[in-house]
């Protein structure tokens, strides 16, 4: 690959494929991801997010496709590509036998770390957690793990995080500080994959890139993501909107009813059969009918759908 | 990038050390084994049975027979239990399981001895278990002529002379008094060794695949010879503290002489604890999970525990077995400590059981290091 690339790109990987078995984890997968940049790697569950991850990072061997990390081959080069790289599982993956110090120390010495004790004591302080040093892992809460194994990962400097989860069952207070570190992290030039469920997340990320049955759907900003699938949408107010959303299943021009509390967002590609098709069903009292920007929930929930269709259909 | 980097490997090192402190289940385990071991093994099993109960028919007639029945019970195989009318009682006596021996001596028998007729008297013995009888049996006839020898005095001595009947000698070498413990202990080192040692490397890289710790290990740029043979250190110093639990419990609880050299039997044990750790590792890197490892142990420990001569002796299994007996490392260990502790045997006569130990250990060491895998495919 080209030194300006390299230099431009964290991650470059084209046409990466892996089976399990019969099973296609990954199809044609091809990503770029900048440095300094915070992608955000979407998709429902056993979408193929963490074997991407995986497979960017050296930790399993694509069985068709190339690319690479940081600027090394990801198929010839995974020793150099694990010393640059932070990889956070998406299971606590820290030795709970452990302490705290320990844990960071054994760590430190893998990547055989000068000045070992200040780097360990640095990032003690700055985790906050100087003062339960000696306590064993395993007896920390999902949020306090969460901060050790993202302190854990950054031990070694590496120039790009690849985060898989990191904030799955983590409380909101401390998922916020997650986020800000990370874009704080990004600032001083750190590139960052992260695979999250929650679209508050999603939004907080330069890009996106959206991942269903092994396929990647769709990929770019936020806006770029929403407006490639070309969705309008409605939202209805009022009284009955579980009785409209049986109504309108299967109608012309709707391709989707998602409920958010008291307002139904109702999602279709063609604008005018769809306002026509909402005219014709919402027609009880107090119900009002609002054109809307359409949300990346929306088009997440859109995506989703359709890529299970193409899936029976191909099947 | 160096091939091997030593801070990583201590780096494997301390971390199994300090884990290792905190279980303290395995930490049990290591002492408790071979305590529990010894105490069934040691004191449980015993193939030279003693105070087998014995009936007598018909002892009271003469001094020689009460004389022999003394000898017989001072020899501590026979513990008389009972004194019967006839042969009708002994037989039910066998059948019942009351008696493992019905001594009969015939109401004639000290006058035809006393004729110099050579008479005979019957020892029926319950062999349903020929273990437990067979020493006993063998013990009989030397008895029988050592009473002759010291009762037959006076005009009698002409039929001492001649005692033809009685000519038959035991010598066994090494364990003179047929003591099973002298076997027994020796053999439990292997035996031990074997279990823990293959069982708790087993799970010890199967638990960081199970717990999830692998991927991190994987993702970081430690390299497969030093998580393996980072792994294996505490193990040897595991191996060698209960090698010496069990050599001193050998030689201050049980009285085992110890005749051979301590180096020799270190080293050796040394050398098969490399073996069993090579083992355990192979099926660590072979196992989806720790209850597959524990299995895998299992498998790889039955043959050990049948076939290595422990149990059995080796000269009495059929050839097939003998062969593979020969490929495992206990066989050829049994035969060390049993030729060290034992027999006191020198490096030449070592040797023979040495280099298929060590041909073993480098051909899985090899099979270990083809299967632990880089990568999470």
């Amino acid at each position: 690959m080209s030194t300006t690339a390299a230099r431009e790109l964290a991650i470059d990987v084209h046409g990466l494929n892996k089976h399990f078995g019969d099973k296609h984890v990954v199809a044609d997968l091809s990503m770029q991801v900048r440095r300094g940049e915070i992608f955000g790697f979407l998709g429902p569950n056993g979408s193929g997010k963490t074997t991407s991850i995986r497979l960017m990072c050296g930790l399993l061997t694509p069985d068709a496709g190339s690319g690479s990390c940081l600027g090394y081959d990801i198929r010839r080069e995974s020793e150099q590509i694990k010393r640059r790289v932070g990889y956070m599982t998406q299971k606590f993956s820290y030795w709970d036998d452990l302490t705290i110090r320990e844990n960071l120390d054994f760590v430190a010495r893998l990547y055989e770390m000068p000045e070992r004790r200040r780097v360990v004591d640095g990032a003690l302080e700055r985790l906050g957690l100087a003062a339960r040093a000696h306590q064993l892992t395993g007896a920390l809460s999902g949020g306090w793990k969460q901060r050790l194994a993202l302190a854990a990962c950054m031990l070694h400097k590496p120039e790009l995080l690849l985060l898989d989860e990191p904030t799955a069952g983590v409380d909101p207070t401390a998922r916020r500080d997650f986020w800000e570190e990370l874009h704080r992290l990004a600032a001083e030039g750190i590139s960052v994959l992260v695979s999250t469920h929650y679209m508050d997340e999603a939004e907080r990320c330069h890009k996106l890139a959206y991942i269903a049955y092994g396929k990647l759907l769709a990929q770019g900003t936020a806006e770029d993501v929403v407006r490639a699938q070309q969705l309008t949408t409605f939202a209805v107010r009022g009284e009955g909107l579980a009785e409209l959303t049986t109504a309108l299943r299967g109608q012309p021009g709707v391709e989707q009813t998602v409920a958010f509390g008291a307002v139904l967002h109702v999602t279709g590609r063609d604008a005018p059969l769809l306002e026509a098709t909402l005219k014709r069903f919402a027609t009880g009292d107090g119900l009002r009918i609002e054109r809307v920007d359409t949300s990346l929930e929306d088009v997440f929930i859109h995506l989703m759908n359709r890529a299970t269709d193409n899936y029976a259909a191909g099947a | 990038m160096s091939a091997f980097s030593l801070l990583r490997w201590w780096a494997i090192v301390r971390k199994e050390f300090l884990q290792l402190r905190r279980d303290r289940v395995t930490f049990a385990m290591i002492v408790g084994i071979p305590i529990v071991q010894l105490t069934l093994f040691g004191f449980a099993i015993n193939s030279d049975p003693r105070h087998l109960p014995t009936a007598v028919i018909g002892a009271g007639h003469s001094e020689f027979t009460r004389s022999l029945v003394a000898a017989m019970r001072n020899s501590s195989y026979f513990d008389i239990v009972a004194e019967l009318p006839d042969e009708q009682a002994g037989r039910d006596a066998l059948a019942r399981g009351r008696v493992q021996f019905v001594l009969d001596v015939p109401a004639d028998f000290t006058q035809k001895l006393v004729r110099g007729e050579k008479p005979a008297m019957l020892l029926e013995a319950d062999a349903t278990d020929p273990m437990a009888t067979g020493m006993a049996l063998g013990a009989v006839n030397p008895l029988v002529a050592a009473v002759a020898q010291k009762d037959l005095r006076g005009p009698l001595a002409a039929l001492a002379a001649g005692a033809a009947p009685f000519e038959i000698r035991v010598h066994r070498l090494y364990n003179p008094e047929g003591i099973t413990q002298y076997n027994i202990v020796p053999g439990l080192m292997g035996v031990i060794l074997t279990m823990t040692l293959v069982m708790m490397t087993g799970l010890a890289m199967t638990r960081e695949r199970e717990r999830g710790t692998m991927e991190n290990l994987l993702a970081t740029p430690v390299r497969p010879i030093e998580v393996m043979s980072g792994k294996i250190v505490p193990y040897i110093a595991i191996g060698l503290i209960q090698a010496t639990i069990i050599l001193a419990a050998a030689r201050w609880v049980f009285g085992v002489p110890f005749v051979g050299s301590a180096v020799a039997l270190y080293l050796s044990a040394l050398l098969f604890i490399a073996a069993n750790l090579t083992v355990g590792i192979t099926l660590s890197s072979l196992a989806a999970n720790q209850l597959q490892a524990m299995q895998m142990t299992m498998f790889y420990f039955l043959p050990n525990i049948l076939l290595s001569g422990f149990m059995f002796p080796f000269a009495g299994m059929p050839q097939w077995a003998q062969w593979l007996a020969s490929v495992l490392p206990l066989t050829h260990f049994n035969r060390l400590i049993r030729g060290i502790v034992l027999k006191g045997n020198g490096w030449a006569e070592l040797w023979p059981s040495i280099w298929p130990m060590a041909l073993f250990t480098l051909i899985v060491m090899a099979i270990a290091m083809r299967f632990y895998r880089r990568t999470l495919d």
